[in-house]
């Protein structure tokens, strides 16, 4: 039994919430000796990583550590910073088949719930995100799911504990939505959906330009409620970033042809066959959200479906996210597992570790505060046992705004429970 | 459209003729019958071990193969560091440190590379919920009774589902395809293996035991809510009332197949199913996710005098471990699934670690076409978990979850699932450790034949489907 398991049998049977560097928020800590992964430069080897009052204080091979501050050796260790999972369910999806307990689907109207603001469900109770973040998962967007033409906003939250409005960092960060599917925007042709998402652009225009004519009862029927209308103007005005799932390389040009033509900051999510249009994706510097495990051709829009998508996506210039299944929450923590298998499928592994970190945050508008370690910014760190994405590496200790925030989860105690059993 | 359905047809067609020649020509002969009667066709009788869509599958001729200077994972013993293989009419032939290769062998260098047993998937729906889905191909569940023994997985399955190639390049050989877990017993699992073939009868593992497919819990009584049974102890009525009909069916049969006086009883299609599961014929694969579930199947497993093979999914199968051991029942478990739905909370990564650490099979088992793929990789997040529990767990060990354990859940250990002198030579060679992410596998041999090679693209298993719609530019997505 390793130090940090007797530590965690400790904890459990003490019920104790800390871990062994927790409260030591108060003073300075200092990582030293790893190798040490700031995603913004290329890695250091034997580097210190200093931290102070929730942020970094500093990055890199010759950092004085203050006098009093907490010391972890990190020799033969890899320090990245905590990695985000750019579509996730979290907090949202305790039980995704109970609806009690998951609040990740708006009812909408008329397959239009612009104004739902997923992160006002959000539950920092939640028993998953424990598992999340002992696994170096530091930061989520949390996303509302389901196939409506706009399924509604996103955030991105801190794996911190404290209140929701101290553990959301940025709110909204995306609208979400979809130009795939077309049963799911009540619509039975691709062509309808499109041409439905035209109207409704249009009428948030109309809304957005006569406001008082609307609220007078002065104006023509619009396609959508008022809340929503409200909630898109960000979106029509070209400032809030549109993340649309949509895979077919045909369906993704027609986002990219809608995109120009109104005038939309846009995002892909899914992206199946977005490596048959990534050269059209790089020029117009729109991002790509996928995974890298799925292969499989499971509709008629998904036939191109590649583990090589993310790589072939990276090398044509396209700024790449790579994701777990979108609306995850109990799997959060398989970003790794993505990540990894996107390298063995030809992504660099520089890339690929961007592809979890800085690129989720500066395409969400927070690389200044986290995705990468540099001085000044939030100190969400985490010190792996080892290469990040193998499955033989533990996150041996995990930094959210400073604080160590490895603890038992359910599942540990559940492990803890009944391992027991075993003994003779 | 319209053209897509007419050509479905045909092939309907054409396989239908297919299946009525060979099985004429491989019927046993029907049972003898009194003088003054005339003799009923096999299909009127109800015969232990029949076999009316027998397996067409003939391993392909090679010449022997070598695989010299490779790492050895047998799932029989320890690693052997950097040993051979000799593989010569599709069986293992010789391991060892050295092997004498014959002259007109295949040489395979495998220097920096690790060979495992082919990787046997006890849970799958591939061909039954084929790719690329939609209404059209969804023939997994037959919800229309909450006991439907009568039916059979193989008769759903297409085999043309573009998921059969990209498994085989997961390393995966051999495969039970299962009825889904709507229903209270969903039908006949019937084990393949991940060969191209016309009909599913060329799949067919000859001489694999057909497995019966049971669900407990949430599925059955979700579906069945309106018309029952809506709740658990609904379900468990609905086992025992099945099985209660069963054994008087077998009764009835056993006695009459003995000496074959007087009119045979009606031949049931389900009831032969479970009679067949009573006399040890069909070996039982039980979907149950709660540990006081399983505990309850396995009563009701005595009160019948059937034994269960292997629970799947058995997410709390940890809070039973020792139980599974000593009843002798596998676990078909993933490495980290739960919280999907109320019965799969308790789902714990050490799971596997601990089914194993109690000294009952654990295994790793899939119920996706992806995750199926990579079962190697799910078995790592296991050996992680053990660490992490602190229940280490070697790979020699871990390797076992994937090859012989599964193996011997289809009743095929004999056969499949170690490198050992004298098994079907099914082998996969991997890029390195098989149980790192950037591991891949390269090569994949069925009975000695050499089936996917990461290095011939244009060699590579394409399904009917794929050509056309799936682009060739990624080597068919694998």
């Amino acid at each position: 039994m390793r130090p940090s398991d007797r530590h965690w049998c400790l904890a459990i049977a003490a019920g104790l919430v800390f871990g062994a560097a927790a409260g030591a928020a108060a003073q300075p800590i200092a990582i030293v000796g790893g190798k040490v992964y700031p995603v913004s430069g290329p890695p250091i080897e034997n580097a210190t990583v200093l931290m102070d009052n929730g942020t970094i204080t500093a990055v890199g091979v010759n950092v004085t550590v203050p006098a009093g501050a907490t010391r972890i050796d990190a020799k033969g260790k890899w320090v990245t910073p905590g990695l985000i999972h750019a579509a996730s369910g979290l907090g949202l999806v305790e039980i995704g088949a109970v609806p009690d307990a998951n609040d990740a689907r708006a009812k909408g109207d008329r397959a239009v719930a612009a104004s739902f603001r997923a992160w006002e469900g959000l539950n920092r109770d939640t028993v998953l995100w424990a598992p999340a973040r002992n696994e170096g998962i530091t930061s989520v967007v949390v996303a509302p799911a389901g196939r409506s033409l706009i399924g509604g906003q996103g955030a991105i939250v801190d794996l911190s504990d404290g209140r929701r409005a101290d553990i959301v960092r940025r709110a909204p960060v995306a609208m979400f939505g979809q130009l795939g599917f077309a049963d799911g925007a009540g619509a039975s042709a691709r062509g309808e959906l499109v041409q439905r998402f035209r109207e409704l652009v249009g009428d948030v225009r109309a809304f957005a330009g006569r406001r008082d004519a609307y609220d007078a009862g002065n104006s023509r029927d619009l396609s959508a409620r008022r809340a929503d209308l409200e909630a898109m103007i960000p979106v029509v005005e070209g400032g809030l970033p549109l993340v649309v799932a949509v895979d077919r390389a045909a369906d993704i040009e027609t986002a990219l042809d809608l995109a120009r033509e109104l005038k939309l900051k846009l995002m892909i999510l899914g992206g199946a066959e977005a490596w048959k249009v990534a050269d059209r994706l790089a020029a117009e510097k729109v991002p790509v959200l996928t995974g890298a495990l799925d292969n499989i051709p499971s509709s008629f829009a998904t036939l191109g479906s590649r583990q090589e998508n993310a790589g072939l996506l990276a090398r044509a210039g396209v700024p790449l996210i790579i994701v777990g299944s979108p609306g995850e929450a109990f799997n959060v923590r398989n970003i790794r597992q993505e990540a990894g298998n996107a390298v063995a499928y030809g992504l660099t592994w520089d890339a690929a570790l961007r592809a979890v970190t800085l690129t989720v945050a500066e395409q969400f508008g927070v690389a200044d505060r986290v995705g990468s370690l540099q001085t000044g910014r939030d100190a969400n760190v985490v010190v792996w046992s080892g290469d990040p994405f193998e499955f033989a590496t533990a996150a041996e200790h995990v930094f959210v705004r400073g604080r160590s925030v490895k603890r038992p989860s359910r599942q540990d105690e559940l492990t803890e429970k009944y391992k027991r059993m075993l003994k003779p | 459209m319209r053209s897509f359905i007419r050509a479905s047809c045909v092939a309907g067609v054409m396989a239908t003729w297919t299946l009525a020649w060979s099985t004429s020509a491989q019927q046993p002969p029907p049972p003898q019958a009194s003088q003054d009667k005339p003799a009923p066709g096999t299909g009127g009788v109800s015969v232990p071990n029949a076999d009316p869509f027998p397996s067409t599958y003939a391993r392909r001729p090679t010449p022997p193969l070598v695989i010299r200077g490779v790492t050895i994972m047998t799932a029989a013993g320890p690693t052997i560091p950097s040993g051979s293989v000799l593989v010569r009419d599709g069986k293992i032939a010789a391991v060892g440190a050295s092997v004498d290769a014959p002259a007109d062998a295949t040489v395979i260098d495998g220097r920096g590379k690790v060979l495992t047993p082919g990787v046997i998937d006890t849970h799958s729906h591939i061909g039954v919920y084929a790719a690329p889905g939609g209404s059209a191909l969804s023939d997994g569940n037959e919800m229309t009774n909450p006991v439907t023994a009568n039916v059979w997985a193989e008769h759903s399955i297409w085999p043309q589902d573009p998921q059969f190639p990209r498994d085989l390049a997961g390393g995966v050989t051999t495969m039970q395809v299962l009825p889904g877990s709507a229903n209270l017993i969903g039908g006949r699992g019937v084990t393949l293996k991940v060969v191209p073939s016309t009909t599913v009868q060329g799949m067919k593992f000859p001489g694999a035991k057909y497995g019966l497919k049971m669900a407990c819990g949430e599925n059955p009584k979700r579906v069945y809510e309106t018309r029952g049974p809506a709740t658990r102890m609904g379900n468990v009525a609905g086992y025992r009332a099945a099985w209660i009909e069963a054994e008087r069916y077998r009764r009835r049969w056993d006695a009459w197949n003995a000496n074959h006086t007087g009119d045979p009883p009606d031949r049931n299609l389900g009831f032969e199913t479970l009679a067949e599961v009573l006399r040890g014929n069909i070996l039982v694969h039980n979907h149950c996710y709660r540990a006081d579930e399983m505990a309850q199947m396995i009563d009701i497993a005595k009160e019948f005098g059937y034994q269960i093979r292997s629970f799947h999914h058995g997410v709390e199968a940890y809070k039973i471990a020792p139980l599974l051991a000593k009843e002798g029942i596998a676990g078909s478990l993933w490495a980290d699934w739960g919280g999907f739905k109320m019965e799969a909370i308790d789902g714990i990564k050490a799971n596997l670690a601990i089914v194993h650490a109690a000294g009952a099979r654990a295994i790793v088992h899939s119920d996706d076409p992806s995750g199926s793929q990579r079962l190697n990789q799910e078995a790592a997040k296991g050996i992680a978990a053990g660490v992490a529990a602190g229940m280490p767990i070697t790979k020699d060990e871990a390797i076992k979850w994937i090859t012989i354990n599964a193996a011997w859940a289809l009743g095929l250990d004999d056969r499949i699932g170690s490198i050992e002198v004298g098994k079907n030579a099914d082998l996969v060679l991997w890029s390195g450790d098989p149980f790192s992410v950037y591991t891949r596998a390269e090569r994949v041999w069925i009975d000695g034949a050499l089936l996917f090679d990461r290095t011939d693209p244009a060699g590579r298993w394409r399904t009917d489907f794929e050509l056309g719609f799936v682009p060739t530019t990624n080597g068919g997505g694998r």
